[in-house]
């Protein structure tokens, strides 16, 4: 359990690493799906070793994986979009909410 | 946790690839084989799934996230390819300081993890049929759930047709 | 199928909502989704009457509350008795013709679409007035009637002459319904409810003094005078006439205008305990008629011809309803009730039909003078005959439709002597300016050669409503053929109503109506009466009725005038005393604010500028974390989680460690981002570029 647990972990902090350092900005998205799927782990670890009753974690994951998918539809729409105005995706462009 | 060793030896084995093709899909450099990784990663994830007794969620997350999200995520990459190829840092200057501050969260989680027992254990086992419950699951109790994230996916491709959609002038 | 009847008015609705965000730009699917939807209502519209009649006319109602002020409810329902049943087969089934007819009418009309989203917001809003179930509800409707009529009267607003009478329709109903408004809330005061039958009950347990009941019927009438065109009101009708004609078929012939004569058939049970307002408004009903129909016999445009004879004819269902208040507020006995919705019925019919075939022959010869039209029998062969059946029936010829209705509305006269011989006259009068009408039109010789010979007939979606209308202006009354259980029994108030055979009444009648006819045929067919000279005779009169008895010359003097002259003397009030006043007053202040100044520039301006400058220094430094990049948030987030965290593992806690490790964590990044900042070309790359 404890092994599942600190994977996730891991993977959370992975995910959360290449969220603040990726350039790209499809990167982020990328690393934004580990964070999901980090999660994910967790949620389905505790539904097999604590909470077995209804698959709730299960059920969880599920619904935590569709909106991963809408999100990545939309990130990527974004990204496309900001490609076609800015003709680029580097994050440290668009920074102009900057002081 | 009275396993079967085998399944012991899969867990290791799976999450030495996951935190490996992990780390590669944000540091290495070239953008397209992080996508490849990417895929690698959570094919490894969905192993993972299935040595937590979830076979359905293991399925659908080859089906979606290897099928759908990482294509997605190439056909992203190569609409933006100009960016891509050049051999320009894919980090920026907070990489020192986030890779620190990471590792301190993975140690701060170990040593919390390592040091604790918790929960109350499970006295029973999951159920077997496991596509067959959460199936009947889906339509009874989480029927609601259910019809909001449909809905929500068509707005997501909505919204993503009228973002990405060229302006007609 | 009574149960869903609330759907009727939504239907027409949702074509609106379609038409105006989906269907504007394809034309055809528009007008026939439009049309799909009232013709479903229509089918409903007819279930809803033949369940009503298995339910021999007992009242179905529903509603919810909506909400409350002190002890008034405002609630949202329907009310289906034998009026509303009766009510929405007119509305939809002239509804139904008209927006058929206006695909070939509007054909090429550049806001095509967006006639046919007006249409069906007015079916909606005329629809939903039918059905409410209590005066709140009504009212909203009612004023939407007004709204659409606006926008449809005006639909040609590039022309001068429609937008002004889309305001002058609009402006005049409002001044009735200031009265309809009145008339509410003195109802809705003394009876603590605005449902019909929560009122009435109230009304039959005397909740309200005699006097003040009279006022609210007399007020209640006011927006019926307002919306019928009654008169003094009645100026906008035919200056409504500017509107395309598939409108003033549907507005101002068949269901709008009905809308005036439905309220006081409606809220009867409020007249019938006051005999007073109810004379009034047969006063007004039998002057309206009788003024219109005299009008409408020198008139030489066709539209308003029917327009004042849709005056009149309201006029007589008015009257009718106003006797039945009085007779039934004496204790006697009295059809006007029956004869007023009977009436209103089957006059929507032939009046709908004379308008579209007006509009037929208005799209064949494109004018509207009668004087310039002749002959078009031989040119057309539907639309004239149609036209004929229409006004045979208005006339009061057996056995159409309108010989029926007529007989009983003299029927109601009944005991009113001055009512019965102003009734005859008017009859006789409007046999004979409908004759007029259709010799002029449809015989004898052609008197501008040019247009009768570009003259055609119109295209089928037009010529199909017309023959539909026609067998609704022959059969429409025979439900009412006397001595025969018909609508008498049906559509009652209070109670059934038994017609039986007056044989001598019938002939009076018949013989009125024919001799009408058979004067304009001599007059305006075989000539052997000429109508000029008959006109030079008599020349005063004949400017007096073709000037429509100088109504609107008279209210220009005794209303426009005098509110412009005050108008004008308010201004130049305005502009002596009030500016004056004004003036000084200023001069004053700002030799008071001279003196305030100084001590604002000195003293607060101070203060505020101190605490200016020291947010200024210290946000110098601060200002650096806001790098406007969310990956640094994400960065900060991250940091000080794991600085909590190690808080909480070693230090358990002690605040002061936990302020200190903030605020460095917090410079040590601003730091960062600093350094960053400045050595980031990126940014102003981009700013360069842009």
């Amino acid at each position: 359990m404890q092994y599942y647990l600190i994977l996730a972990g891991i993977l959370f902090a992975i995910g959360l690493f290449g969220v603040i350092t990726r350039r790209n900005t499809v990167g982020i998205l990328m690393s934004l799906e580990l964070m999901f799927n980090a999660a994910n782990i967790n949620f389905v670890a505790f539904n097999k070793y604590v909470i077995t009753g209804d698959l709730a974690g299960q059920m969880f994951a599920i619904f935590i994986v569709a909106v991963a998918a809408a999100e990545a539809t939309i990130g990527l729409a974004i990204v496309l979009l900001i490609y076609r105005n800015w003709r680029g995706i580097d994050t440290d462009n668009y920074s102009i909410m900057k002081w | 946790m009275a396993e079967h060793a085998s399944v012991g030896i899969m867990f290791w084995i799976l999450a030495i690839v996951v935190v490996v093709s992990g780390f590669l899909v944000v540091s290495l450099r070239n953008i397209f084989h992080c996508a490849l990784f990417l895929m690698l990663c959570l094919t490894a994830v969905a192993g993972i799934f299935i040595t937590l007794d979830a076979e359905f969620l293991a399925v659908a997350q080859v089906l979606i996230y290897v099928g759908a999200v990482s294509v997605l995520m190439i056909f992203a990459i190569m609409l933006t390819r100009d960016l891509a190829d050049k051999q320009i840092p894919q980090t920026n200057k907070h990489a020192m300081l986030a890779f620190l501050g990471c590792t301190a969260f993975v140690l701060g989680i170990i040593l919390v993890l390592s040091g604790t027992d918790m929960w109350r254990w499970a006295k029973t086992p999951l159920p077997v049929e496991n596509v067959m419950t959460i199936g009947k699951l889906l339509m009874t109790k989480y029927v609601l759930p259910f019809e909001v994230i449909s809905i929500l996916l068509v707005a997501a491709m909505i919204g993503a047709i009228v973002l990405a959609r060229k302006e007609k002038a | 199928m009574t149960e869903f009847a609330f759907l009727i008015p939504l239907l027409p609705l949702f074509a609106f909502a379609m038409i105006v965000f989906f269907l504007r730009w394809n034309e055809k699917v528009a007008s026939g989704f439009s049309i799909a939807m009232i013709l479903t209502s229509w089918v409903m519209s007819v279930w809803i009457l033949f369940e009503t009649i298995a339910r021999d006319g007992a009242p179905y109602e529903i509603f919810f509350h909506l909400t409350s002020f002190a002890a008034l409810n405002f609630e949202v329902g329907i009310l289906v008795d034998p009026l509303t049943a009766i009510m929405l087969i007119v509305v939809t089934t002239v509804g139904s013709c008209v927006q058929i007819y206006s695909l070939g009418y509007m054909h090429g009309d550049p806001r095509f679409s967006r006639f046919f989203s007006y249409l069906s917001l007015f079916l909606f809003s005329m629809l939903g007035l039918v059905l409410a179930n209590n005066f709140f509800m009504i009212f909203i409707f009612w004023e939407l009637v007004g709204l659409t009529s606006y926008l449809l009267i005006g639909f040609w607003f590039e022309k001068k002459s429609a937008a002004d009478a889309g305001k002058k329709a609009f402006i005049t109903t409002r001044i009735g319904d200031l009265g309809f408004i009145v008339g509410l809330l003195l109802i809705g005061t003394y009876c603590q409810t605005f449902n019909y039958q929560g009122v009435f009950q109230a009304l039959g347990d005397g909740v309200m003094p005699a006097g003040v009941l009279t006022m609210a019927a007399i007020f209640l009438f006011c927006g019926a005078v307002g919306k019928s065109a009654q008169f003094p009101l009645h100026v906008w009708l035919p200056d409504a006439m500017e509107g395309p004609t598939p409108v003033s078929a549907l507005i101002h012939a068949a269901t709008m205008v009905a809308a005036g004569v439905y309220l006081v058939a409606r809220s009867m049970n409020v007249f019938v305990h006051s005999a007073d307002a109810s004379l009034v408004v047969a006063i007004i009903g039998i002057t309206t008629s009788f003024i219109a129909a005299t009008i409408a016999l020198v008139q030489n445009d066709i539209k308003r011809v029917l327009a004042y004879s849709t005056v009149s004819q309201l006029g007589y269902m008015i009257m009718a309803l106003g006797l039945y208040g009085v007779d039934t507020a004496h204790g006697h006995h009295s059809p006007g009730f029956y004869a007023g919705t009977f009436h209103l019925m089957t006059h929507a019919f032939f009046k709908g039909l004379l308008f579209l075939g007006a509009g037929s022959v208005i799209h064949a010869v494109h004018t509207n003078d009668i004087q310039e039209m002749g002959g078009l029998w031989k040119k057309m062969k539907i639309t004239a005959p149609a036209f004929c059946i229409a006004s045979l029936s208005i006339a009061g010829i057996p056995p159409l439709a309108g010989f029926f209705s007529k007989d009983e509305i003299v029927a109601s006269t009944h005991g009113h002597p001055v009512f019965y011989v102003l009734t005859l006259a008017v009859a006789f009068m409007t046999a004979f300016y409908m004759w007029r009408l259709c010799f002029l039109t449809f015989f004898g010789k052609p008197r501008d050669e040019h247009r009768y010979e570009h003259a055609h007939e119109s295209p089928k979606s037009m010529s199909y409503p017309l023959a539909f209308l026609s067998l609704l202006a022959i059969g429409a009354g025979w439900v009412g053929i006397p001595g025969l259980p018909g609508i008498g029994e049906f559509a009652f108030h209070a109670e059934p109503y038994h017609t039986h055979v007056d044989v001598l009444g019938m002939l009076i009648a018949t013989t009125v109506g024919l001799s009408g006819i058979i004067l304009a045929y001599f007059v305006f067919y075989k000539k052997a009466i000429d109508a000029d000279k008959v006109a030079e005779r008599f020349r005063p009169i004949h400017t007096f009725l073709l000037n429509k008895w100088y109504f609107d010359e008279l209210y220009d003097l005794i209303l426009i005038r005098p509110i412009m002259a005050i108008g004008r003397f308010l201004w130049t009030f305005d502009a002596r005393v009030v500016d004056g006043i004004v003036n000084g007053a200023a001069w004053l202040t700002m030799l008071w604010s001279d003196a305030k100044m100084w001590f604002d520039k000195w003293i607060i301006d101070g203060a505020v500028n101190g605490a200016g400058w020291i947010v200024r220094k210290s946000a110098a430094g601060m200002r650096y974390m806001q790098a406007g990049q969310v990956q640094f948030y994400a960065l900060f987030v991250l940091l000080m989680i794991v600085i909590f965290g190690i808080a909480k593992i070693f230090v358990n806690n002690w605040w002061p460690l936990l302020v200190a490790l903030f605020a460095g964590g917090a410079l040590l990044l601003g730091f960062t981002a600093r350094r960053s900042g400045d050595d980031d070309s990126a940014a102003g790359a981009y700013e360069a570029e842009k």
